[in-house]
């Protein structure tokens, strides 16, 4: 068997977040996100209230959520999409205000199906 | 099979069981099965569509705890690789110093330390349990504890139609962010200083250029944790050698995480492309993405593990082992499960499932390598995550070596105690201070 795979090295080629400006070495978000399954539910198991974080000056689930799943809106507040989420807590912990994000698992057989945990 | 004991709560009668273990990770299919060992009838409940699949570690399970329950586990347990390989790297930017240990011994049964995958390795464990007699009930969410008409645990409520279970006992087996053990009031609600998050991503390479690379034959694997490699976010990276793909991440304070305004998936970009690591992944497509927390407190985090009519085990009782160069969680996990579910089923044989009846959980705990050696590291985590251990020492030691190992002609060879002190000095580490921290290092793990 041959040792050496063909493909071309990932680490090389420049990368963006989904939100943020920074440019990493790697492949896009979307294709690093596109390895994963999820069985999306209709029902959002995360909200985040958007007049709440109006106030927040941390914004620190932005950076540390790592589906990168909180876009900062214009007005100061964000939005917030559930459906790539990996149900790992971090936003909830490290959230700023309180009564800005009510967090819940999805319904049953719903959401991240992780097959390489 | 004991006469269920609940009291009868209003509306459609609930299905019943001596106990409900909630969550098939490792906690949970470890306390399942020692239920229906002991003849209980036990309902193993688990959100995901089959267990394992919400669950992501690093990793390499450490099987010994497996001896006393499922005998020769070694003949039939979805294994990757037998680590025979653990490395320690301490890293800069530029630089690394590895102290690489090896034995055979580890490649041979009972043997040490496993990679395995969660989807499959969980779902095994989940299968033991079954085949025991518990009842396995997947793609249900146990939303809330069921209450008796006195306020009592009584089982659980569910996100299925008619969905009470009712139990004597409730074994909350429901991982780090455990919603039942916080609803009970035995958890804080959120405590980031005492997580971790892990973010992993899991690289496709052939298993010959794996062995090629590592040094190791086909059913052999490496295990390396590296210090100093998180873009100055206190934690460590991790590396691990799956049959035909390799998993390698990071772990990052979560309040510095957040403080840092650094993306997690950055931190192990910058990991992959430190010299030391790249060669090692060069040409590797990325098979899966994934993140979880981690519970790092250690034993002064551990809650009350029981209340009247519940248990608490693994990570939701805060017992992964986070000291330095050690993760061990999966094995807590298993440990603790195993015996929640005999300090259950001895309190239901008693019948007694108030805090007091279920005691003895704590006290095993106590006995075995669950509790005792959460004790014996207890000052590990505060000193692990010191700004020192993270980012001083580490260049330090590099500069250190590099200087032994220049060779700098003319100049003659300096003494290793002149170049200590100078080394020392250049990064603003007194020596009196160095001291103080081998000393306290020498009293948490020696
Ligand atoms: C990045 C990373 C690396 C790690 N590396 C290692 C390693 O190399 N070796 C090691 O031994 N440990 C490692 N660990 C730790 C290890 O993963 C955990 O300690 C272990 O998984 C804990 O097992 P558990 O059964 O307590 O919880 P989990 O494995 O988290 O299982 C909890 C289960 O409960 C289910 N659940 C949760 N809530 C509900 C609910 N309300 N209703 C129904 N089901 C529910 C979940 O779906 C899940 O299946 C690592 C962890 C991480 C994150
Ligand atoms: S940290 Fe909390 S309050 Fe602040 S922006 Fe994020 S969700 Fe809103
Ligand atoms: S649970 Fe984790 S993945 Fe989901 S939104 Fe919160 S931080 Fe992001």
């Amino acid at each position: 068997m041959s040792a050496e795979p063909t493909a071309p090295s990932p680490l090389r080629a420049p990368i963006r977040s989904r939100h943020g400006g920074t440019v990493y070495p790697g492949q896009s978000f979307e294709e690093r996100m596109a390895t994963i399954e999820f069985r999306v539910g209709t029902r959002a198991h995360i909200t985040v209230d958007s007049a709440v974080c109006r106030s927040c000056t941390t914004k620190a689930c932005v950076s540390a959520c790592p589906a990168d799943l909180f876009a900062p809106t214009s007005d100061g507040g964000i939005l917030f999409n559930y459906e790539q989420c990996f149900e790992c807590g971090t936003c909830y912990q490290v959230c700023n205000e309180v009564g800005a994000i009510t967090w819940t698992y999805p319904d049953g057989g719903h959401g991240v199906v992780f097959h390489h945990g | 099979m004991g006469e269920p004991t609940v009291p009868q709560a209003s509306g459609p009668s609930p299905v019943r069981f001596d106990a409900v273990v909630v969550g098939a990770g490792p906690a949970g299919s470890a306390a399942a099965l020692a239920l229906a060992r002991a003849g209980r009838s036990v309902a193993l409940v688990e959100r995901g569509p089959f267990p394992g699949s919400k669950n992501v570690y690093g990793g390499v399970v450490y099987g010994r705890v497996l001896d006393p329950i499922v005998p020769r586990w070694w003949e039939e347990v979805p294994v990757e690789r037998w680590v025979v390989r653990r490395s320690t790297m301490v890293v800069t930017g530029s630089q690394s110093l590895s102290v690489d240990y090896r034995t055979q011994a580890w490649g041979d049964a009972p043997y040490n330390g496993m990679t395995t995958l969660r989807a499959r390795f969980d779902r095994w464990l989940a299968d033991k349990a079954v085949e025991a007699g518990a009842t396995l009930v997947t793609s249900t969410v146990a939303t809330g504890l069921r209450r008796d008409a006195t306020g009592r645990i009584a089982g659980v409520v569910t996100d299925r139609p008619d969905g009470e279970l009712a139990a004597s006992v409730v074994v909350a087996c429901d991982g780090v962010n455990s919603l039942l053990a916080k609803e009970a009031g035995l958890l804080p609600r959120s405590a980031p200083e005492h997580l971790t998050l892990g973010v992993k991503e899991v690289l496709e390479l052939p298993p010959a250029t794996i062995d090629e690379r590592f040094g190791v034959g086909r059913r052999e694997g490496v295990d390396i944790e590296v210090l100093g490699g998180t873009g100055g976010i206190a934690g460590g990276g991790f590396l691990y050698t799956n049959a035909a793909s390799v998993s390698v991440g990071a772990v990052l304070s979560l309040t510095q995480l957040a403080a840092s305004g650094t993306r997690p998936e950055a931190v192990v970009a910058e990991l992959k492309a430190h010299p030391a690591i790249e060669p090692l992944l060069r040409g590797a497509r990325l098979r899966e993405y994934s993140a979880h927390l981690i519970p790092e407190g250690g034993y002064d985090t551990v809650p009350p593990l029981a209340a009247d009519g519940l248990l608490v085990a693994g990570d939701a009782a805060a017992l992964t082992l986070a000291a330095g160069i050690w993760l061990e969680g999966v094995n807590f996990a298993i440990g603790s499960g195993w015996a929640a579910g005999q300090a259950a089923a001895r309190a239901l044989a008693s019948g007694d499932c108030s805090a007091a009846g279920l005691a003895s959980y704590r006290a095993a705990l106590e006995d075995q390598f669950v509790l005792a050696d959460h004790k014996r590291f207890r000052g590990a985590p505060g000193l692990v995550l010191s700004d020192r251990v993270q980012h001083q020492y580490p260049a330090m030691v590099c500069d250190l070596v590099e200087q032994l190992f220049t060779v700098a002609n003319p100049e003659p060879k300096p003494g290793g105690w002149r170049v200590l002190r100078r080394t020392a000095a250049r990064h603003g580490i007194p020596l009196r201070q160095l001291a103080a921290d081998a000393l306290r290092a020498a009293r948490i793990f020696g």
